[in-house]
């Protein structure tokens, strides 16, 4: 279901119901444009990026986030309301035995507010049916080679549950302020298909 | 009941495919589709599960044919339907 002529007609699809929906007052053109440059602007990996860096300097704040997450998020000036509805927030921190990473088998549940909207490998059946059954293979096709002593837990997230990863802080970056901390965080690392 | 979009651990859907430097959409008419559903969702007009429960129970051929963008459209116009919000139930 691609091609041009296909998502034209979606398009105007799209376009139709949203001017009924305006006309009958169930939603308001200026609620629609707040939303979107909400998520355009304020849903992003920096923030979670932040969220780590705070981790990795801060003993308090890490003990903090990994017991309660939600609880923690404020201290960051975050918070788990920037999706669609506010849900509940796991974070779970990798060693150097032990490797997480995210997926929803179901459908796409992830944390949208701290991440930004998630990639489309994370929403396809190719990655949400493998992963929980072979994930070693996965993590290498995004080229995250484990060795055999690091034991890997996957995190199915549901619409209530949802989970980041708090990566290992990288050797050698003792000197390193919570800024550029932040700044060697990806999304991926976010959500455990890289190592940082 | 397990529903066509529980797919943890089946096997047969291909390699995975990553696409570098992705956009947070493809198409603007995605991005007004995210926040319709959004926008419905916060005006209480139907809750998150509901909405993917619509999503779930489309009919597996549809289901498996659609880009991920096209079944929210698909589950928003099956609610907004269900709820008669149009007044034209």
């Amino acid at each position: 279901m691609s091609g041009e002529h296909a998502s034209s007609t979606v398009a105007v699809r799209v376009r139709r119901l949203e001017e009924r929906l305006i006309e009958a007052g169930v939603v308001g053109d200026d609620q629609l444009d707040a939303i979107l440059t909400g998520v355009l602007n304020g849903a992003s990996p920096v923030n979670g990026a932040r969220i780590v860096a705070r981790a990795w300097t801060d003993a308090g704040f890490r003990e903090r986030l990994l017991a309660d997450a939600n609880a923690a998020l404020p201290e960051v000036g975050l918070s788990m309301a920037g999706g669609i509805q506010e849900q509940r927030l796991k974070v779970v921190e990798n060693t150097a035995e032990q490797h997480n990473v995210l997926v929803c088998t179901l459908c796409s549940c992830y944390p949208i507010g701290l991440l930004g909207p998630s990639p489309s490998w994370y929403k396809s059946e190719a990655y949400r049916s493998r992963v929980v059954r072979d994930p070693r293979s996965v993590l290498a096709e995004f080229g995250l080679t484990l060795g055999d002593g690091v034991r890997i837990t996957v995190w199915d997230s549901s619409a209530e549950s949802r989970y980041m990863v708090l990566p290992r802080r990288p050797d050698g970056t003792d000197d390193l302020g919570e800024e550029a901390l932040a700044r060697l965080v990806t999304r991926e690392g976010l959500i455990g298909t890289a190592a940082v | 009941m397990s529903r066509v979009n529980d797919v943890g651990g089946q096997s047969g859907f291909g390699p995975l495919e990553i696409e570098a430097d992705e956009p947070p959409f493809h198409a603007d008419w995605e991005a007004r589709v995210y926040a319709l559903n959004t926008a419905l969702v916060r005006s209480g007009v139907y809750t998150l599960d509901e909405f993917r429960d619509a999503v779930e129970r489309m009919a597996p051929a549809e289901y498996l044919a659609a880009s991920y963008y096209e079944r929210w459209l698909h589950a928003i116009e099956t609610l907004v339907a269900e709820r008669k919000v149009l007044g034209d139930g």
